[in-house]
Formats: C-alpha cells, structure tokens, sequence
C-alpha cells in the first residue's frame, strides 16, 4: 500500500470511526446508569436527521436545522425515557431490554408512515453557498480528502469536550456518576434521579442527532431504517471500547471505523462481509475481554 | 332440501360472482422502496384502465415485503394462503423474486415478475415468469456500450455479494467485454452499505477507463459520489438497478453523465401502447414515466391477457397462458415470453443529463447473436 493510499484509507477511517464513536458514547452513557442497553439509540439519531431535513425544507437556515435536529432528538430521547423505560425503573432488566427493542421498531414504522418509506436526499438542505460542505475535497500528500472529514474531526472533539466537562465539571455531571454506582443511595442524598436519568439521554440523543446529521452529509441517503445498522456498530464500538465506560466508546469507535475501513482495503475481496467481520469483533471481545478495552472489571456482590 | 338449495345457489354466487383476485408482492419500505413505489403506480394505472377480465373485476391485493428476501417469501405465503389469489405480481429485486418464487413454484401459483432479470429467477420453473429480459442481454449490451461507445479498455467492476442480479450482471458484462478485447478486475460490497472509499481507492489505484456498478440505486448513487470525490473522472455505467429519481436527488453533480442499461424510455416509444401509456400516465400522476412503471403497467396487461389466453382464472392454466403470449404490444415494446418463461426485448442504453434520465440508444442485434454464441444451439433465446 503506498503512503498516498494508507493516507486516504487512513483519513477515511478516522472520519467513518468519529461517526461511531458519537453515537457509541451514548449507548455507553445509558449502559453506565441504567444497565440498559438502548437499541432505540440509533433510530433516534435517524429521527434527528428527519428533523433537521425537515426544520431546512421549511426554510430554516443551515445552522438552525441542526440545531433543531439535535434539539429535538434530545427531546424524543428525554421523552422516550419518560414514557417507556421509567415504569421499568425496578422491572427486570431483560424487560427494558424488550422495550429497547420494541422502540427500536416503533420509531422506525412511525418514521415510515410519517415520513415515507422512499428515501430522501439530504442534499436538499444544502443551497449553493454551502454545499462545498458536502463534496468540496483537499489534495494532501496525494490523498483526496473531503473537507468534511476535518469538519468531522473539529466538531467530534468539540462535542467530547463538552461531554467530559458536563460529566466531570459540573453538578448534574456528578449526580451522572453517582447514579452510575449507586442509584439508591443517590437519591437518598436528595438528588431528583429521574430528572438526571431524562438528562442523560437528552445528552445522548442529541450526541446521537449530531453524528446522524454529520453521517447524512456524507451519505446524503435519508430513510427509515438508516439508524439500524450505524446503531448496531455503535454498539459493538461501545463494547469493544468497554461498555460504561465514556472514553471507552470513543477510542472503540476510532478502532471500528479503522477497522472496517482496512479491512476492505487489504482485503478488497472481503469487502462484502464487512458487517460479519464487524460482528465477529463483537463476538470476539466478548469471549475473551468482556470488559472491553478500556473498561473496569465489574465485580457481582452477593 | 330447501336449506341445501340455498346453500348451493350461495356458493355458486360466490364462485360465480366472485372478483378475480391478483396478489402484489412489492418492496414497498426499506432499501429499493422507490422502485416498489414505481411498479405499483404502473399496475394501478392498468388496473384503472382495464379493471376486468372475462367479464369479471379484478381485485388487487398490495403486500409489503420490506426489501427483504425472507419478507418476500413469507408475503408470497401470505398473498396464496390467505389472499387465495390465482396470480402473483412481483417482485423487483431477483434476489426476493428466487425467494417469493420458490414459494409460488411450490403452491402452483402462476407469479409474474415485473423487473427481476436475473436468470435463475424463471430457471426451472413453471409458475414463474418475467416481462422483461433477462441479464445476459443487459450486462452483455454494457459490455458492447463501454467497450465501443466509451473506448473503454479496462473496466472496474463492483459486486453486490448480497444481490443474484448483482452477481449475475457482472458475470455476463464480465464474459463479453473480455470476448470484445477489454479487460477487467472487481470489487465487493453489500446491500445497505454507505461508505464505500476503500474499495474506490483500490479500484482508482488501478486506472480504470469505466467503472461499472451492478448494485441498485441507494447504493449506486453513493459510489458516484465517493467516486468523484476520490477524483475519478471517467464515466460510470450501471444497469437497470439505477433508474430512480433518488438516484440524482442522492447523487447530485455526481451522477450527471452516469449511464446505464434499462427497459424503456418514454423517447423511445416502440408501440401504440407506449403513446397511450406515457400520455395517461402523465395524466394520473403528473410527471414522465420510467422503465420501472412501464414493466409493471406491462406486468398487469400481460397477466391480464393471459387469463383471457386460459379463459378461466384458474392459476395452473394462467401460468401456461402466460408463455403463449406472442407479440403483445405493451408499454416497453412487443413482448413475447418464450417457453422458460422470459421475455425477449432489446436493452435502452440511458444516461443522466441535466439531472434527468436521458435516452441515448439502443442495443439490439448485436446481444442476440452474443447470446447465440455464448449458448450455441440456442436460436438467440437463452436457456
């Protein structure tokens, strides 16, 4: 593989895995509090993106169909805690899980009837001014790289700041982590768990919109199933990076993307079972670092 | 006695009275939902201009099957189980048409794709047929398309591993442009894939003239666009999988000037039928039609017509009308559906122009002979 290609290849990973890694640490959040692992995630991120190419169809402005993507995945999110998992709090955990699930198909059917089943271009939010966003490229050391890629980059690593400061900076930050370890206890020292519970997955959802908004400019393909498998691979980013854990979905999103992105490139002819390969990881972590990589060994009390 | 008499007139009315009913399998959600949409809006059309058959309504049931192969069977079970229809339309894709086939082949219920050109769809069967043609002609009129109207010499070929049409469309284009002089390498994805650059950056790297993708829109659509991003500058071909609006409303600049193989194009009218059609269709939905709307217009009227063939709605003798159904003028052209069960037609070769799809020409003669060729003993049909 020459330089030029490894750096393509290279660039092309770090983009489809920041991708991930956003919508990775939001299962990874849910999972850390509620033990819950939300199969909802990625097709709230969908409806996001249905929101945000709405909110442009209407006329709004660019920056404020984002906005009002994540703003308003944010709220599902928060809703959707309230109506279907709430009455669950002191269920057993395979019946949230079912839930999850049961969301999962109820978002994506309501998003058929509502929006159509046929696919939308999310090339139609773009107008003349800006839509180099979408396809304006960088020659850099022989590599061809989509300005989109760094507007990737800088906006991933804005939101992880903003992420780890409200998670370890601030009040509600603290009652997250407090929550995480001792749920009870937690609200036993006067902290509203519900509220910060509806808060996490206000964070998530809206971390989830802002990757969906992102994943549909470079794939401007916009349709009712488009959350399933980006939130089954975010899934297995969480695992891989050691579900629980925040920097963990990170760095097990970077490596997912890498992965998939190499393993097409050294091995072109396995290009079409991309997605077993990606699940054979899962399978795999699981059997031998069930913990994930950077993940804490959870220890049961009896 | 009185009660029995009754009962007896009772039935009787209901055979006798009762509507024709034709199931139709369509992917009506999920990846190729745009190509489930256009095929029902030509069987409707139809269905508006010629609702009856022997003096009796024809009644059509719509069952979703979700792009998905499993779906498709399990609809097809659901259309003859409970539906009980004497004939099947559907379904798109070959891949869910081998699946809902299969199905159909074994309950004896005549099933009448509208698109599904890949060859195995009708292989061996006796209840299955097509009103298009099949894939040897499509991927064989590319290979003549890139290697003498593009002067391509080395071309790229992509795989769909998921799709038979996929596979089949590249094996035949494969065949022919190696016996015309060009020669070629491939690359692999997957149905529902979006992220497509390793496997450009590979193909790139070896300076092909073409590309040609044998995928179906969703995809397609994202590949001309990483293509161009990535810096390749030829053109790119791809069959009849391509031909959605979706694929320039996703593609953008990125398509334009993307060829493709297809079935027909209201430019190209080949009947008095095609006049009709493009006219009413204009008039029911307000935009041009496509190959997708016209196969399944022809679907309709071909089954249509093989019913008044058998002059009984009886699924076993509907399914060898349909295979005697000889010079039919249908919106794609004459169509004669030969003793496997396949329509033979020639292959329109369109391109994206302006952000519309755009006729450029047609290949005939030359696919005939290549088949005759390739299966000596054949009389230009494939078997």
């Amino acid at each position: 593989m020459s330089g030029a290609t490894f750096l393509q290849n290279l660039f092309n990973g770090l983009m489809f895995g920041g991708l991930y890694a956003l919508l990775a640490v939001g299962y990874t959040m849910v999972y850390g509090i509620l033990r819950l692992i939300n199969f909802a995630h990625g097709d709230i991120m969908m409806m996001g993106v249905y929101f945000a190419f709405y909110a442009s169809l209407a006329g709004a402005p660019l920056w404020l169909s984002v906005l009002i993507g994540i703003f308003g995945a944010a709220f599902l999110g928060f809703l959707i805690d309230r109506v279907a998992y709430k009455p669950l709090r002191n269920a057993p955990r395979i019946s949230a899980l079912i839930t999850a699930i049961g969301m999962s198909f109820f978002l994506e059917s309501i998003a058929v009837v509502v929006f159509g089943a046929v696919p939308k271009s999310f090339t139609a939010v773009f107008n003349e001014n800006n839509k180099w966003l979408l396809d304006k490229t960088w020659n850099i050391g022989g590599a061809r790289i989509p300005v989109l890629t760094f507007i990737v980059f800088l906006i991933t690593a804005l939101i992880f700041m903003l992420l780890f400061w409200i998670v370890y900076r601030t009040k509600i930050g603290m009652a997250m982590r407090a929550i995480s370890s001792d749920i009870p206890t937690t609200s036993l020292m006067g902290i509203n768990v519900d509220m910060v519970i509806g808060f996490t997955f206000a964070l998530g959802s809206a971390m989830a919109a802002a990757g969906g908004i992102m994943w549909a400019m470079r794939y401007p393909n916009v349709f009712p199933y488009m959350g399933f498998m980006p939130g089954l691979k975010a899934f297995i980013a969480a695992v891989l990076g050691g579900i629980g854990s925040i920097p963990g979905a990170v760095v097990g999103g970077f490596l997912l993307g890498l992965l998939e992105i190499f393993l097409v490139a050294l091995m072109p002819s396995a290009a079409g079972y991309r997605d077993a390969f990606a699940f054979i990881i899962l399978i795999v972590i699981l059997l031998i670092k069930p913990d994930g990589l950077l993940g804490k060994k959870s220890v049961v009390k009896v | 006695m009185k009660k029995l008499f009754l009962a007896v007139v009772l039935i009787l009315s209901l055979v006798l009275f009762a509507n024709i009913k034709i199931g139709v399998v369509l992917p009506m959600t999920g990846g190729i939902a745009a190509f489930g949409e256009m095929s029902w809006q030509g069987i409707e059309l139809a269905h508006e201009m010629y609702p009856e058959v022997l003096g009796e309504k024809i009644d059509l049931v719509l069952v979703d099957n979700r792009s998905e192969k499993t779906e498709a069977a399990n609809a097809v079970s659901r259309v003859i189980d409970k539906e009980k229809v004497v004939a099947i339309i559907g379904e798109v894709a070959s891949a869910h048409s081998l699946a809902g086939g299969a199905v159909a082949e074994r309950k004896h219920i005549p099933m009448l794709t509208s698109s599904s050109t890949n060859p195995l769809v009708t292989n061996r069967k006796k209840y299955v047929s097509r009103v298009c043609f099949i894939d040897p002609y499509q991927g064989a009129a590319a290979a003549i398309f890139a290697y003498k109207n593009l002067n391509a010499k080395k071309a790229a070929v992509f795989i769909d591993v998921e799709q038979d049409y996929s596979v089949g469309l590249a094996n035949f284009f494969k065949k022919k442009f190696q016996e015309l002089g060009g020669n070629y390498f491939i690359e692999f994805f997957k149905t529902g894939d979006q992220e497509f650059s390793a496997q450009l950056t590979d193909a790139i790297n070896k300076n092909p003239d073409v590309l040609y993708i044998t995928g179906y829109y969703p995809e397609i659509s994202l590949f001309a666009r990483q293509a161009r991003m990535l810096g390749f500058k030829g053109p790119i071909l791809a069959g009849d999988g391509a031909e959605a609006p979706e694929l320039i409303k996703i593609g953008g600049d990125a398509v334009e000037g993307l060829y493709y193989t297809t079935h027909f194009h209201p430019k190209g009218a080949a009947t008095e039928m095609t006049k009709v059609f493009v006219e009413k269709f204009k008039e029911k939905y307000g935009s041009e039609p496509g190959a997708m709307h016209a196969l399944g217009f022809d679907a309709y009227l071909v089954l249509r017509k093989a019913i008044e063939i058998a002059g009984k709605a009886d699924p076993k003798a509907i399914a060898k009308a349909i295979r005697q159904v000889k010079n039919f003028p249908g919106a794609t052209g004459m169509i004669t559906i030969n003793k496997n069960g396949d329509a033979e037609k020639s292959v329109v070769i369109d391109m994206v122009k302006n952000g519309e799809f755009t006729y450029v020409t047609t290949i005939n003669q030359q696919i005939i002979n290549f088949i005759k060729n390739s299966f000596p003993g054949s009389s230009g049909v494939f078997y």
